[in-house]
């Protein structure tokens, strides 16, 4: 690879727009292509396309084209985390989920909680739940948490969530606080189908105690829906 | 400590201190193997390296490839697995094989 090459893939990735490297290492030429352009010069469009599919899959590949072997490498943004509740498990629940790999971000408008002390390095949002997430173009690389277990919270988060294409949303609370969440968001007009794709009580259900253990059970699951979806 | 824009992050930064840079990368496996495909580690000339292609058993087998990498500038494709004959010493304990190519950042 060369140097130019690398600064644009570190580029695109701090700017966090997807991008595939082609090469055709038995020729020593390599390409890089951005969804929604042409094939750059020398790259035959049937490449191009194998290489937007592998992007959109978020696989990496060997693919055989017309005789020639290219490996087509996926760069996608990190995959986000918005946790909604600077409460005591959302400070564990964001390293963990940071060391699994996702971008944390955690959301809450009360400010005596949602401080840089508190979430060193962890980026921080102090507006209202559907507006922070309105405003973070929630996508289908991105988890949804809430924490709060307060509906003036988490019920204006859970309703932006819905209407997002989240590959997962998760809500703390216990069974009976989860029915009553499920409740009020069927009098908001959530059919069946989009108040199933809450998960809650959160996180798999491993007897969970410590806020770092609750943590460790929300992070398992999320990477569960996600591998499940990519499956 | 993201996936793989932090080893690339990495082999930029060493680039930068005017280091040479080779980078490995998983471009086809088969059977159980621990790393998928894109998967990458980037090493300097130190032999000092970041990221994985396995889980640590084929690393050392990689890096020894390294030195000749960055002395000629040519890639080269790395087989690993049990039907590879190095497949003794430095082969997949898990029975998995892999492909690796390894080149350097010019």
């Amino acid at each position: 690879m060369n140097s130019a090459l690398l600064d644009r893939i570190l580029e695109d990735r701090r700017a966090k727009r997807a991008v595939v490297l082609i090469s055709l290492h038995a020729r020593g030429e390599q390409w890089l292509l951005h969804p929604g352009e042409d094939a750059p010069p020398g790259l035959p469009a049937e490449v191009a396309a194998a290489a937007l599919e592998a992007l959109d899959k978020n696989a990496s590949l060997l693919a055989v084209i017309q005789g020639d072997s290219y490996f087509l490498q996926s760069f996608n943004p990190a995959l986000r985390m918005v946790i909604v509740g600077a409460v005591h498990i959302g400070q564990v629940l964001a390293e963990i989920a940071k060391l699994a790999g996702f971008e944390v971000v955690v959301v809450d408008p009360r400010e005596a909680f949602a401080t840089p002390s508190r979430f060193e390095g962890i980026e921080l949002r102090t507006e209202w739940p559907d507006r922070a997430l309105q405003e973070l173009a929630i996508d289908t690389r991105t988890a949804v948490v809430t924490l709060t277990h307060d509906p003036k919270l988490d019920d204006p988060a859970l309703a932006a969530a819905l209407g997002s294409q989240a590959f997962y949303i998760g809500s703390l609370g216990s069974k009976k606080t989860h029915r009553a969440r499920l409740e009020r968001l069927a009098e908001k007009g959530f059919g069946a189908e989009d108040r199933a794709r809450i998960h809650g009580p959160v996180g798999l259900a491993i007897g969970s105690v410590t806020p770092g253990e609750i943590a460790v059970s929300i992070v398992a699951q999320v990477v569960e829906s996600l591998r499940a979806r990519n499956a | 400590m993201t996936g793989h824009d932090d080893v690339l992050e990495q082999a930029a930064a060493w680039r930068d201190t005017g280091q040479s840079v080779a980078i490995a990368t998983v471009v086809k496996t088969w059977g159980s193997s621990p790393r998928p495909t894109g998967s990458q580690l980037v090493v300097n000339a130190r032999g000092e390296f970041r990221g994985s292609v396995s889980g640590g058993c084929i690393e050392g087998a990689v890096l020894e490839e390294v030195a000749e990498v960055i002395r000629t500038g040519q890639g080269k494709l790395l087989h690993f697995g049990v039907s590879n004959e190095m497949a003794w010493e430095v082969g997949l304990a898990c029975g998995g094989e892999v492909d690796i190519y390894l080149e350097k950042l010019t």
